[in-house]
């Protein structure tokens, strides 16, 4: 039980956990922008859509939700070059990220619009508004506004577990940590670091997202 | 060279979802042990108690799996421990699923009425007993779907002990595809395995949401 903790072996392995930082940050900025838009219009789709793309939809949604996002990646990594397409680490990596947060969006997006009042829906209707545009202008923002707790720890949990995208070769922040650990054999510096980078990450996260949401949403209460 | 016929490839990927189902039902039922600890620090009076709990939970939320699991295998194997890939896997899977399963709980005792709190203590009831008879009979009723709910989110848990070295249905699906080379066959069929192993999970788990509410509501 005499270990020595020796942190100064990390410092020449800046470079790689700069980087490392960066593309989890790119990896969670991408797959949260495109993620959240497709999980909009999944749920526009499944609560007021055409009634034929429905259960493709709920397919979708039912498939990612109920199996590992490892296995996902590994489908589109190493399971579609065989359809002829081949995609880089990093693309796959995205790739992965947007379907996997664009069903778990889904989801969430769904309840608020169904937590929307039906009479919102009538106002709208009866501005003249085709079911798109109050879809558009009247139903969405405030539906956003209110599962928008819901969506940012979801954005969390989804940047937490891109710490998987390593096992492709994708160089996220845990492959710089694996890269630290093989050369300098110092496993639990390299480790016990990335996971307080992560924690600061999520922290962090939670933070602009909440101010995200304070400035997108007009400052009213909606219920 | 062998050729591999489809049977053979499912028959590999099933065994191995041997160990995923067992690695599970340990890490829910270790899991469920640790969090039930953890709930009861979590709304103790004593200041010391919640924000271990408090913090416990934050740590385990806020870092991702696959890094503890890292730590688990790797760290504890620096302290002279022999860690084998399976001890280290049921623990870091039971740590961090109690850490989900007490937020989870925290949040069914807190939907319990306060005026439930007050009338117990009313009776003379001391802090256990509130809990014991009045609190957590409540609670559970609300805690079982989002409970059962987040099974499935531990049996996806268990894909990455793969990554070190638990052979489990990802590991199984890995090796199957540098034997076969058919990564597309292999990747759909452990997916699909998932799939049927979650999907009657996430099911029930909305199925039993809905009675239990219509039960509430008719109180």
């Amino acid at each position: 039980m005499s270990y020595h903790f020796e942190f100064g072996w990390l410092l020449e392995y800046y470079p790689q956990i700069i980087k490392g930082i960066l593309i989890t940050l790119e990896l969670i900025a991408i797959g949260g922008v495109l993620g959240i838009s497709l999980g909009i219009v999944c749920a526009w789709v499944r609560a007021l859509g055409p009634v034929w793309l429905k259960p493709v939809v709920a397919a979708y949604v039912e498939l990612i939700r109920n199996t590992p996002f490892l296995i996902q990646l590994f489908f589109i990594f190493f399971g579609l070059p065989s359809l002829g397409l081949q995609l880089s680490e990093l693309t796959a990596a995205n790739l992965a990220m947007v379907v996997n947060l664009g069903a778990y969006s889904c989801e969430i997006i769904r309840a608020g619009i169904q937590a929307t009042p039906k009479g919102q829906f009538e106002a709208g209707e009866s501005l003249a508004m085709t079911r798109f545009e109050t879809f558009r202008h009247v139903v969405l923002v405030p539906s956003l506004q209110r599962i928008w707790p819901a969506l940012s720890s979801q954005v969390v949990i989804v940047m937490l577990g891109s710490a998987v995208v390593s096992q492709i070769a994708a160089e996220d922040l845990t492959f710089a940590a694996n890269f630290i650990q093989s050369r300098t054999f110092r496993a639990f510096e390299a480790y016990i670091v990335s996971t307080s980078i992560y924690l600061a990450l999520a922290i962090l996260l939670r933070q602009v997202l909440g101010l995200v949401g304070w400035f997108i949403f007009p400052r009213r209460a909606v219920r | 060279m062998i050729t591999f016929t489809l049977w053979d490839i499912l028959r590999n990927l099933l065994l191995a979802t041997r160990w995923t189902i067992l690695l599970s039902l340990v890490s829910f039922i270790g899991g469920s042990v640790v969090g039930l600890g953890l709930l009861f620090l979590r709304i103790s009076r004593r200041k010391a108690g919640r924000a271990f709990a408090k913090y416990y939970i934050e740590l385990f939320q806020g870092t991702p799996l696959l890094m503890q699991l890292f730590i688990a295998f790797f760290g504890l194997g620096l302290f002279g421990i022999d860690v084998p890939a399976w001890l280290a896997a049921g623990l870091a899977l039971i740590l961090w699923s109690a850490a989900f399963l007490t937020e989870i709980w925290r949040g069914c005792v807190e939907a319990v009425a306060k005026g439930q709190w007050e009338a117990s203590a009313s009776l003379g009831m001391g802090r256990l007993q509130q809990m014991r008879y009045v609190i957590l009979p409540q609670a559970l009723r609300i805690a079982i779907p989002p409970t059962v709910g987040f099974s499935v989110q531990i049996i996806k848990g268990t894909a990455l002990t793969s990554i070190i070295g638990f052979v489990e249905l990802s590991k199984a699906g890995t090796v199957v595809t540098n034997a076969t080379f058919q990564p597309f066959t292999v990747y759909g069929l452990v997916a699909l395995i998932y799939f049927a192993l979650c999907w009657p999970l996430s099911k029930s788990s909305q199925i039993l949401e809905r009675k239990l509410n219509v039960a509430h509501r008719n109180h």
